[in-house]
């Protein structure tokens, strides 16, 4: 190392030479002395082998994939070309060269260390951070690097000038007065494959939903600015998911500033923003762990809040029935008892101050009879189903989520889903909490439940079924059978009486007289009609597996003669839909491949008197059928 | 030639004896029989020779012997009697002189050395046809090349620059061609001569006019001045020994070969002839840019004739594979009875063709392993992502994930990825290789034998059974190696890890115990890269010890050694379809070898500095090169023609990756940039009509600002490694570099 003293270069500067003093010096100092031309010849022989140990040291440097040579290739070479390697130069910092005053002489300082100083020392030098490995996104669709989830776009300037563009071109015309641009707008966000850039601006928008909360208008462009976004499939949502959800469920969920006028129509705002939550989850819902129990805790304390209005109630409502009947299942349900008192003290205020606040009422109790109607056949036939396959198993779990995914539920028009998809949401309520309810959530049986369900809802909910209320002395079937839960308990009769004094949503149904001649029968009380068809249906209905929902809940309502399966039509007044319907027709029909096309709805249309606000008479039915087995 | 004798030498008698070596060169070179203008030139030579002195004598008789030999009867008389040499003579003094030429103080080291030229040249038919059984003659006719006068040749290289700087144009392109080997070979001999200063001097005067892309060879060769030093410097030996091949049009040549003809500028001509090879193609002479664009190489280009070999570029069919009917995307998938259905789908570049293509090799020109379950599985998924692939294009580009290697303060020096993506192993300067689990999958190790005798091998889980929980965890350190890990390969079942390493060996590792199988010896020198065929099974390594080797996971020697690279092997790929392997070196070219016989059937000049990455496109046809210049090359495989030229990148380039429909190719470098170019364009401009020419020659447009898709900067880290998943995602690796 020393060697390198004494350096002197030559005219051409080339490279550092070794000069023949330096070598002298050398070997005097090991005790030989060297002539001249000894000295000269070692000279450039070092000069040269140090060359070339720099040159080969230099393969290491590149296959090391550094830029800086260090101590290590260099003694690499070395080693390789059997040469002793130099010991002590390892360390990373850099060594000082000094010059002496006196002579020509350079070194490298060279401190002492004091070993005990050093082996007694208490700071210990911590050992180096561990090796990893990070990931992230650098480049997303080869634009610009991402923004840090959940901060403001603070420099709309750096994105590209067209980009720039297109992004005041698209929220002008969604936010502007043009419906038809408007659409346009739309059509493209959903289809348009390099707006990934965008993203985190549009989302940023669309949070500002809680800054327009008067305007229905607005509220409604931003949801579906939203839905575009969801739909786009060249979209990466990624953790924006997040911030989406959230601004859908203010719309759901909050008492709106528009919802003061009662002339506003809030409550579609509702629905479609609970459609769209529904959406939401099932296609994105993977990108983010524990996002769906997030949703239900937070649609069940809103619910499980009195202080909040009735349209929030009613947008928990809608929310959980949005969510899938197991939602329903595990919120509502259970809630329901506690809910039902408040409910119920609502509906019974007659006074003329009560009456905005009853109208609120009875939108949430139409919305929940909707959910559990939807919760008690889904259960059915997801029993049913688990009877079918396996026969081992929990209820529903042996069908797949299959169906929903791309099945937009509301958006599209759907096929039939068979079930919810009951694996994904017991992992999420695993991942989701430990020590919530939800573990020790034990199910109901189908029956207990209906049972409890008519004890709310009486024959508004029977009708549903096209079965009566249960009477007293038929076979009274166990608890935990569900196959045999065909039958309504026994015990559900004495409720019968209370359940008569509950407000009758569904207070009368028209059942038109069907073209094959059928007995047309005229409006008359469920009851009646349920207790003609028990006998038929006890008796027609072998017990055992195998059985789908009609042996649950018997059709035998009507006569046998029937060519096909009677669809009966519900209306719930008040909820509208879009501008050109003002009511929505629920169809239920019983067997398992719905027969619209053949059994045109009118067969039994139940008419259903208006509650709530409706203006206008019903109409234009055709254009919204919309099945129960969806959710909303 | 080694320079043998160190006598003295005269400048007449030399001249005089050179032209008929130089128009029994000619003659080798335009190929006609050496054995006609052979025994003319001596008629034409020893008019001229005055009193021979003792060496020509030498020459003489050597001569002699040559046409007796050849039974030119006629030729001897005539020679011997202008010579007045007598027949006694000519035998004793045959005999002192080679005797002397070994007795010589240099004999034993030259005579290696010229055995070593022999060989090689052995390789050149037409050239060696005179020689081949003319042992002493050679050496005795070589030793003529070297006696060149020390002081003269800084004229003969002036006089030849001269020369070149007058003729026209279209030559001078070509002609400066021989410049730089001249320079060399010119500066070697001084040095080997002991010549020193005058080497030196020389070096100082011509130095400055070689092309800048050898300023490596340069500085190298600048600290040579001693004739010991050459003996440990295998460069410089493989420069001498090997022949440094020129592509010059015969119109160039001839006026080449006129030029030294008239002026009797014998020594320049000897170089030409013993280590130049200049490859003569008719046709017009090549222009400067085309010159450039092919030349860099330590060993010049290469001849046209070393690729002619038919390389069977193309993809070797799939394996047919019952697919279920991929129905993720729709809505009900039954779980019973799954309906069963081929796949149907083609890839647009036919890599999964089902037909066989005219252009790939036998489907079992290379035995392959066969497909187990798992492989099968695999590429259901496979071919079930595939269909969620990205189209990637200039419209469409990729995302980049970047894995950042945190406190990898003892160096970080290779990278790979799982084709899956799933895994992803680093090699380290201390020794250590690591492997990280980039799913929520933890890695674990098999259970130990003890406890497997517990578990119950009926059971249907048994796989999940061996697995030991215990031992779950992010990553792994795999500890064996004594030197810096330079290489590291998964196999493509993702059972195996290779990694090589500067202790020489290359160690195979499982991944299910996580332990090294296997450690295979034989490079001896450190082992820069290896890297696995996509089949698995082989695979091959290639180190500083200048060969590639191809090996096979079972075998603990190697199964073919690829030799010819004149510098370290740096880097190694195998071909899509496993049938050949692509080396890039020091000597800055890049060879493709023919897995079933060891031949190399490819030499891809034009790099100017050491290659660091190669990688093939996913239908075979093309290769792309990246090397310390910062320069992507594009080659034509089945062509063997450079057909694009990627200039962008200020370091090296150690990573290169195309997409996995080849649309995209990707290059991280040391400038710590991921550079996406337009492959697809790349590859469409090149008018293929070209290659059918004879010249080969075609010529490269200058449009790497076009092809230039995007560039993107990481945060102080390198690029070591690029892969695409298998749904287009590209994902880089590096170490984040504080400094």
């Amino acid at each position: 190392s020393s060697s390198q003293s004494g350096m002197t270069e030559r005219e051409e500067r080339r490279f550092a030479e070794v000069p023949r003093e330096s070598i002298k010096l050398m070997a005097e100092s090991s005790g030989v002395e060297l002539s001249e031309e000894v000295a000269a010849l070692l000279a450039e022989d070092v000069c040269y082998r140090l060359r070339e140990a720099t040159q080969n040291s230099s393969q290491f440097m590149r296959h090391a994939k550094r830029r800086k040579l260090s101590v290590e290739d260099l003694n690499r070479a070395l080693r390789w070309s059997n040469t002793e390697t130099i010991c002590g130069y390892g360390a990373q910092d850099a060594l000082p060269f000094r010059p002496l005053k006196e002579g020509e002489l350079f070194f490298v300082e060279d401190r002492e260390i004091n070993l005990v100083e050093l082996a007694l020392a208490t700071n210990i030098p911590k050992g180096c951070a561990e090796t990893m490995v990070r990931v992230h996104v650098s480049y997303l669709d080869g634009k610009g690097n991402l923004e840090p989830q959940g901060t403001v776009p603070t420099a709309v300037q750096s994105l590209s000038e067209d980009l720039l563009k297109y992004y005041q071109q698209i929220t002008r015309a969604i936010l502007g007065e043009d419906p038809h641009l408007m659409k346009v707008a739309l059509l493209d966000l959903q289809s348009n494959s390099k707006i990934a850039a965008l993203l985190p601006y549009f989302v940023y928008v669309i949070s500002g939903v809680k800054s327009v909360s008067h305007d229905l208008d607005q509220l409604n462009r931003l949801l579906h600015m939203v839905k575009s976004l969801v739909q786009n499939p060249y979209l990466y949502l990624g953790s924006y998911v997040r911030s989406l959800v959230s601004s859908v469920m203010y719309c759901i969920l909050e008492p709106l500033a528009a919802s003061i006028n009662p002339l506003n129509d809030h409550w579609t705002l509702r629905d479609y923003a609970a459609l769209l939550l529904s959406h939401i989850f099932w296609t994105h819902g993977d990108l983010v762990s524990g996002l769906y129990h997030q949703i239900l805790l937070s649609l069940q304390k809103v619910l499980s809040d009195p202080v909040r209005p009735l349209c929030s109630h009613y947008g928990a409502v809608v929310g959980l029935h949005a969510l899938g009947w197991k939602a329903v299942e595990r919120v509502l349900y259970p809630h329901l008892p506690a809910y039902w008192a408040n409910l119920q003290a609502v509906l019974d205020d007659y006074s003329v101050s009560n009456a905005q606040v009853k109208a609120d009422g009875h939108k949430v109790y139409g919305a929940i009879l909707v959910a559990v109607e939807r919760l008690l056949k889904m259960k059915a036939l997801s029993l049913t189903l688990a009877a079918e396959g396996s026969g081992a198993g929990l209820p529903g779990t042996t069908t797949g989520a299959v169906g929903f995914r791309e099945n937009s539920p509301g958006l599209s028009p759907p096929s039939e889903p068979l079930s919810e998809p009951p694996l994904g949401i017991a992992s999420h309520l695993q991942a989701g909490g430990a020590g919530c309810p939800w573990e020790e959530w034990t199910p109901v049986s189908l029956p207990a439940m209906y049972c409890e369900l008519y004890s709310f809802f009486g024959d508004s909910l029977a009708v549903r079924f096209s079965t009566g209320p249960p009477l007293g002395g038929a076979t009274p079937p166990g608890p935990c059978q569900p196959l045999e839960g065909r039958k309504e308990p026994a015990s559900s009769a004495p409720n019968l009486e209370n359940t008569r004094k509950m407000p009758q949503l569904t207070a009368s149904m028209n059942i038109s007289p069907r073209q094959d001649g059928s007995p047309r029968m005229e409006p008359q009380p469920p009851s009646l009609a349920a207790t003609e068809t028990r006998k038929t249906c006890s008796v027609e209905v072998p017990p055992g597996p195998g059985l789908g929902t009609t042996d649950i809940f018997p059709k035998a309502r009507f006569p046998l003669p029937q060519a096909g399966p009677p669809a009966f039509s519900f209306i719930i007044g008040g909820r509208q839909m879009g501008r050109r319907c003002q009511g929505r027709r629920f169809q239920t029909s019983f067997t398992p491949t719905p027969p619209l096309t053949t059994h045109p709805p009118r067969a039994y249309a139940h008419k259903l008197p208006v509650i709530g606000r409706v203006s206008k008479p019903v109409r234009r039915w055709t254009c919204s059928h919309y099945s129960l087995h969806l959710p909303l | 030639m080694a320079a043998v004798q160190d006598g003295p030498m005269e400048l007449d008698a030399e001249k005089e004896t050179k032209p008929e070596i130089l128009s029994d060169g000619t003659s080798n070179l335009s190929g006609n029989t050496a054995s006609g203008t052979l025994s003319s030139s001596p008629l034409t030579a020893a008019p001229a020779g005055g009193a021979p002195k003792m060496e020509d004598q030498q020459t003489l008789i050597a001569v002699l012997q040559f046409l007796k030999r050849n039974k030119l009867s006629e030729s001897v008389e005539i020679l011997r009697r202008e010579a007045g040499l007598g027949e006694h003579q000519e035998d004793s003094q045959a005999t002192d002189g080679s005797g002397g030429g070994k007795g010589d103080g240099d004999g034993g080291d030259a005579n290696s050395l010229l055995s070593r030229v022999f060989i090689t040249s052995a390789a050149a038919p037409q050239s060696m046809l005179v020689k081949k059984d003319q042992p002493d003659v050679s050496v005795v006719l070589s030793a003529y090349s070297q006696q060149g006068d020390p002081p003269l040749y800084q004229v003969y290289y002036s006089g030849l620059k001269n020369f070149i700087e007058s003729v026209l144009d279209c030559h001078r392109a070509e002609l400066s061609q021989l410049f730089y080997p001249l320079f060399v070979h010119m500066y070697l001999e001084l040095v080997y001569n002991n010549h020193e200063t005058k080497a030196k001097a020389f070096f100082d005067k011509f130095s400055g006019d070689q092309e800048c892309y050898y300023q490596d060879d340069l500085r190298i060769l600048c600290g040579l001045t001693k004739k010991e030093h050459l003996k440990g410097n295998e460069v410089l030996l493989d420069f001498r020994t090997s022949r440094f091949v020129l592509r010059i049009s015969r119109d160039s040549y001839q006026l080449l070969k006129r030029h030294l003809q008239e002026r009797h500028n014998n020594q320049i001509w000897n170089i030409i002839q013993e280590h130049l090879y200049i490859d003569i193609f008719d046709g017009m002479p090549r222009s400067k840019s085309q010159i450039d664009s092919m030349s860099g190489s330590l060993a010049g280009e290469a001849r046209r004739e070393v690729n002619k070999a038919k390389v069977f570029y193309g993809l070797l069919k799939e394996p047919e594979i019952e697919v279920p009917l991929d129905d993720e995307d729709d809505e009900a998938e039954n779980e019973e009875g799954k309906p069963k259905k081929k796949k149907t789908k083609k890839d647009s570049l036919g890599s999964k063709s089902k037909k066989q293509d005219p252009n790939a090799p036998q489907q079992n020109r290379i035995p392959l392993p066969e497909l187990k379950d798992s492989d099968k599985l695999d590429k259901i998924m496979y071919m079930k992502e595939s269909t969620k692939r990205i189209r990637l294009g200039p419209e469409n580009l990729p995302s980049i994930c970047f894995y950042t290697f945190l406190n990898a303060f003892q160096g970080l020096t290779a990278v790979d990825f799982t084709d899956d993506s799933s895994l992803l192993a680093g090699g380290f300067a201390d020794s250590t290789v690591r492997v990280w689990s980039v799913t929520p999958k933890k890695l674990r190790k098999v259970k130990s034998t003890a406890e497997l005798n517990v578990i119950d091998k009926e059971s249907d889980d048994v796989l999940e059974r061996i697995m030991d929980e215990k031992t779950a965890s992010e990553s792994k350190i795999l500890h064996g190696h004594s030197g810096p890990v330079y290489g590291v390969s998964f196999s493509p079942d993702r059972n195996y890890l290779l990694s090589s390493s500067e202790d020489g060996t290359v160690r195979l590792w499982s991944l299910q115990t996580f332990t090294c199988l296997v450690g295979y010896k034989g490079h001896n020198y450190p082992v820069w890269d290896t890297q696995f065929s996509p089949f698995g099974y082989y695979f091959v390594s290639g180190g500083h010890d200048r060969v590639a080797r191809l090996w096979a996971t079972d075998h603990y020697q190697p199964l073919r050694i690829f030799a010819g690279h004149l510098a370290d092997v740096t880097c190694t790929q195998f071909h899509p379809n496993s049938n050949y392997v692509a080396t890039g070196s020091t000597d800055r070219t890049v060879r493709l070898w023919d897995v079933l016989n060891g031949n190399c059937v490819r030499i891809l000049t034009g790099h100017k500095g050491p290659i660091h990455s190669l990688a093939f496109s996913p239908n075979g046809k093309f290769l792309a090169s990246g090397s310390t210049d910062g320069r992507v090359l594009l080659w034509d495989i089945g062509h063997g023609l450079m057909i694009g030229e990627l200039k962008g990148h200020t370091d090296t380039i150690y990573a290169l990756k195309f997409s996995r429909d080849g649309e995209i190719l990707a290059s991280g470098s040391m400038d710590n940039t991921v550079r996406l170019w337009d492959s697809m364009k790349a590859f469409d401009e090149v008018e293929t009509d070209d290659f059918t020419a004879t010249t080969g020659h075609i010529h490269l447009p200058d449009n790497s600002q076009e092809l230039l898709l995007g560039m993107y900067h990481s945060k102080s880290t390198p690029v070591t490694h690029l892969h695409f998943t298998r749904r287009n995602l590209l994902l880089a690796a590096g170490a984040y570099n504080s400094q």
